[in-house]
């Protein structure tokens, strides 16, 4: 009997979390984001979403198993199927199969396995996947399917997004805000007239469930998001005051584009965002301060994805300058 | 609520025993001394083979002033002064007694009676805690003495009394606090008058309602004991986390002492073992250990004589089960797994837990994800992914300058890691490799 006990180190218990409890919750906080993109978009962000997450698990598997050679697959751990998810949520809805395959070959492929794999990639791989889809299919990225065509895919009616009308507005079209959809609309995500952008970030009320849901399972901690949405809040309503026919008022910046989504979802990604609450304010406030900057002054109308590859570069600088408060520092009496 | 303000985690209570009264446990058949059951120089034993012992009679010298002596906890003859495995799983020198009867030594009160009055002076009451072997029985085993001696420039502003017992399972303190109130009261007074201070607290978590309220009734009586409740969070019962949370005050950075904060921490059963020295007259050779595990069948508190073999307590209490994968000396977040049962109960032994196989098997360890968990649950505002890079890769002038030896073990780290990393492993690796380059570069100068 006593030659069989297993000897180990201390602690001997766990909390039983898990890298797999972590990512799937993440998921079914993704869940009221897709159903709103399903009742808006219909078979688009059926076809998009399904795409996008198999040809990234696809992905996964393969190059885990024939590059890397390795024996252990890693595709059940649910990475793989967040940056599906979060790759079709940040795209519109009626972009054809075999651009949404090669925005996941270049989000897995080069944004994640490249570094070897889960939790050693510098930047959050479905952002690069998106960003390497703007750049290079600005025609197809940029046309954006106006909600309620249930049955239609790449032949769906688009119309420009409030964004687009903002940045008009930037360049001296004094008319162009009057047109933007009440915030009511723009919170829920019916979006009037126009188009809502990417299917995944029409409904700002959708991903603050899912903000909720994972604060409450503390997959997450308020620092990021919270940050962020504070800091476009009062930059971009100093900019509104500035000058209120040129800048959109705050509550239209944080609740159009992808900057709901991006605070929520994308720049929390574990691995590319910093380590400690200090660090994760600092990051929080660039994003929120980069975003507006983009938006306001930038050639493209969305600066959230920029903002966030950004700020992922200066995280590992970020770990280095902020410590947690150490134990006993400062406290001497 | 009070509690620690940095970190900290909360794992499953699991306090199967703390309804379950001390039992005296029958005596050994055979006593094994260690006689480095402390921190510091270890004892010097003053007995040798075919000498006859009584119950508190001697058998090893203090070997420094950081250092305890050692008293047989039975009687009978020294059979060898030889080596065993300790609880650590190195083995140490150690005394061997074969029990006959049960004689005690004349001198010790066996009374059950309270004795409140002391006429002893502070020096007088330090010295009877010396001579008596008195250490910290929380578990870091350090001679009670030594704290009560400050060093040059420090001077203590209170005592604060560990009730907290935060570690998972273990109920030894729980049971002394409810069956011997009264003498852990006394023995409150007799530390206050020994470091020379008129305030004490008695920090208890809220998990233990019942020795609140009791000991905050009955302390009522004595002037200058406050019992603090304090929320439920771990690693409370650490030292510097208990002072934290009970005056507000953080001690710095080793080589820090609480001292150097004013605060003088002892645990309960400390202090019932320094009220039996100082009152009773009697050495420290039995304790309350908690022995317990979920598949165990009659989970127990047991007083014990030290030096009894871990398997008579398993025996006692109920057997070894079947399934059992690991045996643990104390309780789960800090203890040491242990090679066999036959390891001896010593002065910090507080509990043997049994985990069966499916709890003791570690789940496999997979990449980092970076979530920052471990450093949100640091009491000690570390981060524990870097020390356990750093150490993992042995860049030990890095790891030092991230103050690496201010960790102290508690495992809060790796308990909520989702990627079950080893984190602790690589950090102890990185503590005792540091620790040895700080004393060559100390011993250079």
């Amino acid at each position: 009997m006593a030659n069989k006990l297993i000897v180990s180190l201390s602690p001997h218990v766990h909390n039983d979390d898990s890298v797999q409890r972590n990512m799937y919750g993440v998921l079914i906080a993704l869940i009221p984001a897709l159903l709103v993109s399903l009742i808006y978009f219909g078979v688009g962000a059926a076809v998009v979403t399904l795409t996008s997450v198999v040809s990234c698990v696809f992905f996964e598997w393969a190059i885990t198993k024939f590059i890397l050679k390795r024996e252990k697959s890693t595709i059940l751990d649910g990475s793989a199927i967040i940056t599906g998810v979060l790759l079709a949520f940040n795209v519109p809805s009626n972009l054809p199969v075999w651009i949404i395959v090669i925005g996941a070959l270049v989000a897995i492929g080069i944004g994640k396995m490249t570094f070897g794999g889960l939790g050693c990639n510098p930047f959050n791989p479905a952002l690069v996947g998106r960003v390497f889809l703007l750049i290079s299919f600005p025609v197809q990225m940029t046309s954006w399917p106006k909600i309620g065509q249930l049955a239609s895919y790449v032949d769906a009616e688009t119309a420009a997004t409030p964004l687009a009308l903002m940045k008009m507005a930037v360049h001296g079209d004094v008319s162009a805000l009057e047109q933007l959809p009440s915030a009511w609309e723009l919170f829920i995500g019916s979006h009037g007239d126009l188009a809502g952008g990417s299917l995944g970030e029409v409904s700002a009320l959708a991903l603050l469930i899912g903000l909720a849901y994972m604060l409450w399972r503390k997959i997450i901690t308020w620092h990021i998001p919270v940050s962020i949405l504070a800091t476009v809040f009062v930059f971009a309503g100093l900019m509104h005051l500035s000058d209120p026919a040129a800048y959109a008022s705050p509550v239209v910046h944080l609740f159009t584009g992808g900057l709901m989504l991006g605070a929520i979802f994308m720049a929390t990604d574990y691995v590319t965002s910093p380590m400690t609450h200090k660090g994760m304010l600092i990051y929080g406030v660039c994003i929120g301060f980069l975003t507006v900057v983009i938006r306001n002054f930038g050639a493209y109308p969305e600066g959230m994805s920029f903002a966030i590859l950004i700020m992922n570069a200066f995280t590992p600088l970020i770990n280095n300058y902020c410590k947690p408060k150490r134990f006993g520092e400062g406290k001497k009496k | 609520m009070k509690t620690f303000r940095i970190g900290g985690v909360h794992p499953a209570e699991n306090k199967l025993s703390a309804g379950k009264a001390i039992q005296v446990l029958d005596l050994p058949k055979q006593a094994v001394f260690p006689l480095s059951q402390h921190i510091g120089a270890p004892a010097v034993p003053v007995v040798k083979r075919g000498d006859v012992v009584k119950v508190g009679t001697k058998i090893a010298e203090a070997g420094g002033f950081v250092s305890a002596p050692i008293y047989s906890s039975v009687s009978g003859k020294v059979s060898k002064v030889d080596t065993v495995i300790d609880a650590s799983g190195y083995r140490k020198p150690a005394v061997y007694i074969d029990v006959e009867g049960d004689e005690w030594e004349e001198g010790i009160d066996r009374s059950q009676t309270l004795v409140c009055e002391t006429s002893l002076s502070p020096e007088e009451i330090v010295a009877k805690i010396k001579d008596a072997g008195v250490v910290g029985m929380g578990g870091a085993c350090f001679p009670t003495h030594v704290k009560l001696c400050p060093p040059p420039g420090a001077k203590a502003e209170c005592v604060i009394i560990n009730g907290v017992e935060c570690e998972p399972y273990l109920t030894a303190d729980h049971r002394l606090m409810l069956e011997k109130p009264d003498e852990i009261l006394v023995g409150v007074t007799l530390l206050m008058k020994a470091a020379k201070v008129d305030k004490a607290y008695i920090g208890i978590e809220n998990n233990k309602p019942d020795a609140i309220s009791l000991l905050a009734e009955k302390a009522q009586a004595y002037p200058g004991i406050e019992v603090v409740p304090l929320k439920v969070k771990y690693p409370q019962g650490g030292e510097k986390q208990l002072i934290d949370a009970v005056i507000r005050r953080q001690v710095p950075a080793p080589p820090a002492l609480p001292i150097n904060v004013g605060a003088v921490v002892q645990n309960v059963g400390t202090v019932y073992a320094v009220y039996e020295a100082v009152m009773k007259n009697k050495p420290l050779f039995e304790r309350i250990v908690t022995v317990t595990g979920k598949s165990l069948k009659n989970p127990s508190n047991f007083l014990t004589r030290m030096g009894t073999p871990m398997s008579q307590l398993i025996e006692a209490a109920g057997g070894m089960p079947e399934d059992t994968g690991k045996v643990i000396g104390g309780g789960p977040m800090m203890g040491k797994a242990l090679a066999n049962t036959e390891v001896p109960i010593c002065k910090g032994s507080s509990g043997v837990l049994l985990m069966n196989r499916k709890e003791a098997a570690r789940a496999e360890a997979q990449p980092c994800i970076r979530c920052a968990k471990c450093v949100s649950a640091c009491p000690m505002g570390l981060e524990p992914f870097l020390l356990a890079t750093l150490s993992m890769h042995k860049e030990w002038e890095r790891v030092e300058k991230e103050d690496i030896m201010s960790c102290i073990e508690c495992g809060s780290c790796q308990f909520t890691c989702p990627s079950h990393r080893p984190m602790l492993d690589y950090i102890r690796l990185g503590k005792t490799t540091v620790g040895g380059i700080i004393r060559a570069r100390n011993a250079k100068k």
